[in-house]
């Protein structure tokens, strides 16, 4: 989960890291009264989980609360790659000196972190790593020997920050190295770190994600979920344990294995390029090895409430799961459905492969269920499925 | 012959005499993988699916003879477990566990690096290791497939299943499941290794996804170093940016780890990609039918 800067802001605060006054605001007058509070220039800046919002206006500075609800104005609502600005961060503005980079992050191809540190700071680090290497200082850091004092002031030497810098900054690294470990982040990003013209280094700005798969151990990440931008049918799968991604095709799938359910998506949008319209898939839905009675009715149920959705294709591989099982959990899905007034009408596709295959096509074949095929190969079914869903369209 | 896995391998099972370690330890029993033992501290010294439940890895190792550990045990307390085998220094520890911390994968595999390496770690969330015929650690089913000559190695579980299904006349040497997180211990190109040296095996099957740049590395590693034919696939070509797609690895950053720059760099050093799971086996059909 990637946090918004005020949230990053906030966590950093809870490890001691200096970070500019600021209050977060969700209207005009919010942040009109924000900068009364905070008094003289402020800086108005965009919350939304994307780089590049300066470029895009979504920061400005503004002279008074006057001015600064006149730049609210223009940047609440406004649309930065994609994303709608819904509130801004009203901050205090800092007297900069000198801005550098640094952060803390998963090295997944060397299996390590690293910490990566430059003086360049205030850009795009993968630019100015792409254009000049050598300002960018990236040192790895085991998880067995973390980082101290001593090992962050080294670190920021090698980044090329000046004397002056070095122990506000190694200071800042050190409590940024607590909050990488101890809220489980995969990425903390400080750019930039600025040293301000009253000597302090201070986190202008923030950037963090946080790794879902320590949420049973960080119970208050999550209060930073963002739910009034989760897509709707995401929010109810999520409620219901599924593993559902919503895209914006028309061929709702269901599949067993995060593996073969990415290659279904890709195998149905190959096969609905050759029909009218060009289907391709409406979401990814992975229910797991286990696929039973009970959850196949629960992704049926979310899949069925997404009004694009023209045909849906079942893709299963059997594996300790046997084929028979899959069946009769799909027989008993329809029924549990219907039994609620949420029928399935849209044609469904079903391709069973694996352990007992055959008596899990015999299985669906006997059930007469209406509106559903079985196609023995995943490439012809993609094909068929994506067909019903351009004649559906 | 086979890699990592034989018909020599001991078992154990950490985490055995949970719900999840139960169920499996009778499934690689029925295989004929050869199971001597389970691990958990608080039943050491009871007999749990006929087999002796031992408080240690070290203690399990001494008594049985065992050279596998396969982890069960909840992600909470995978990393404990990891470490424990480490210090006993089994040869290979499977970690079969999903959702596992990243921080906990790794701190582990920095331990199994500062100890010197004598533990091969497969996972964790990963369906372990199979070698038909002979052995089975993990979950991945034994019945797919017989004995065979081909290799395959993956991220995916159910893609490792589809293909051996559909090659299941050919038959496996070894099919390794690396597991989809971010940070895994064997990696594609430690298997392409051993495929490479295994007298057993002719040809490799590659099955890459989005995130990261492993199948990219994978990519260089076979042009320098790999002389069997290797045919791929990578699925997540139309998984959009910014989202974890099933797998805690899988995700798009940027215009980093898609599964075009994938494909591009494994068919830049001559291996050829499958548009589909059926066509990747096609290919592979055209490579053993050529020998």
């Amino acid at each position: 989960m990637d946090l918004f800067e005020h949230q990053a802001k906030e966590l950093f605060a809870e490890y001691g890291i200096p970070v500019p006054r600021g209050i977060v605001a969700h209207t005009v007058e919010e942040a009109r009264a924000a900068a009364e509070e905070l008094t003289g220039r402020v800086v108005v800046k965009a919350q939304v989980k994307t780089g590049g919002r300066g470029k895009a206006g979504g920061v400005k500075v503004a002279d008074d609360a006057a001015d600064a609800e006149r730049k609210a104005t223009d940047i609440l609502g406004m649309d930065i790659k994609g994303h709608t600005v819904h509130k801004v961060l009203i901050e205090e503005a800092s007297a900069i000196a000198e801005e550098y980079y640094f952060s803390f992050l998963l090295d997944r191809a060397n299996r390590t972190f690293l910490a990566i540190c430059s003086a360049a700071g205030g850009m795009d680090i993968e630019e100015v790593a792409h254009s000049t290497p050598e300002k960018v200082a990236k040192i790895p850091v085991s998880p067995l020997t973390g980082v101290d004092r001593a090992r962050a002031r080294e670190i920021a030497a090698a980044g090329g920050l000046p004397e002056k810098a070095l122990d506000g900054a190694a200071e800042l690294i050190e409590k940024l190295w607590a909050a990488f470990v101890d809220e489980d982040a995969s990425l903390v990003e400080v750019n930039p770190m600025i040293l301000s013209a009253d000597g302090q280094v201070k986190a202008l700005d923030g950037k963090v994600t946080l790794d879902d798969n320590a949420a049973f151990r960080q119970p208050e990440h999550e209060a930073y979920a963002d739910k009034a931008a989760e897509d709707p049918l995401e929010a109810a799968a999520k409620a219901k344990d599924l593993n559902y991604v919503k895209l914006d095709g028309s061929v709702g799938i269901i599949g067993n294995g995060a593996g073969l359910v990415m290659s279904t998506l890709d195998v149905v949008a190959y096969a609905g390029e050759a029909f009218p319209g060009q289907p391709k898939p409406a979401n990814f839905l992975d229910i797991g090895g286990g696929a039973s009675a009970e959850v196949m009715a629960a992704g049926l149920e979310i899949i069925i409430s997404d009004p694009s959705v023209k045909s849906i294709f079942v893709n299963v591989f059997g594996g300790i799961t046997a084929c028979d099982a899959v069946a009769n959990g799909i027989v008993a899905a329809f029924q549990l459905l219907e039994s609620r007034g949420e029928a399935v009408t849209r044609p469904l596709v079903v391709r069973l492969d694996g352990n007992n295959a055959l008596l899990g096509r015999q299985i669906l074949a006997d059930a007469k269920l209406a509106g559903v095929e079985l196609v023995d190969t995943m490439d012809e079914a993609a094909k068929r499925a994506a067909e019903l869903a351009a004649v559906g369209a | 012959m086979a890699i990592w896995l034989t018909e020599n391998s001991k078992i154990i099972v950490q985490g055995m005499t949970g719900g999840e370690g139960t169920k499996h330890t009778r499934r690689m029993l029925a295989a004929g993988a050869r199971v001597v033992g389970g691990v958990n501290a608080r039943k050491a010294g009871t007999v749990h699916e006929g087999l002796p439940v031992f408080g240690t890895v070290a203690e399990a190792m001494a008594e049985t003879g065992a050279d596998v550990s396969v982890v069960f045990v909840p992600p909470a307390f995978t990393k404990d477990a990891v470490k424990e085998a480490i210090d006993a220094e089994i040869p290979l520890c499977v970690v079969i566990t999903e959702g596992v911390p990243v921080h906990d994968t790794t701190e582990f595999w920095a331990y199994a690096v500062a100890k010197g390496g004598r533990t091969r770690i497969i996972g964790p969330n990963c369906p372990g290791i199979a070698s038909p015929g002979a052995s089975n650690a993990g979950i991945i089913p034994a019945d797919i497939t017989t004995a065979g000559r081909i290799g395959l190695v993956s991220k995916s579980g159910t893609l490792t299943y589809q293909l051996m299904y559909e090659l299941r006349d050919f038959g496996f040497s070894t099919a390794v499941g690396i597991g989809g997180d971010p940070v895994i211990g064997t990696t594609h190109i430690d298997a392409l290794e051993a495929f490479q040296a295994d007298p057993g095996t002719d040809a490799i099957v590659m099955i890459g996804e989005i995130g990261g740049d492993a199948e990219e590395r994978a990519a260089a590693y076979i042009e320098q170093h790999v002389t069997k034919p290797v045919v791929a696939y990578v699925a997540g070509f139309t998984a959009p940016e910014g989202k974890t797609m099933g797998h805690a690895g899988a995700i798009v950053s940027g215009s980093a780890g898609t599964a075009q720059a994938k494909k591009e760099a494994l068919e830049k050093v001559g291996v050829r990609v499958g548009k589909t799971p059926s066509e990747t086996a096609r290919l592979m059909r055209e490579v053993m039918r050529s020998r």
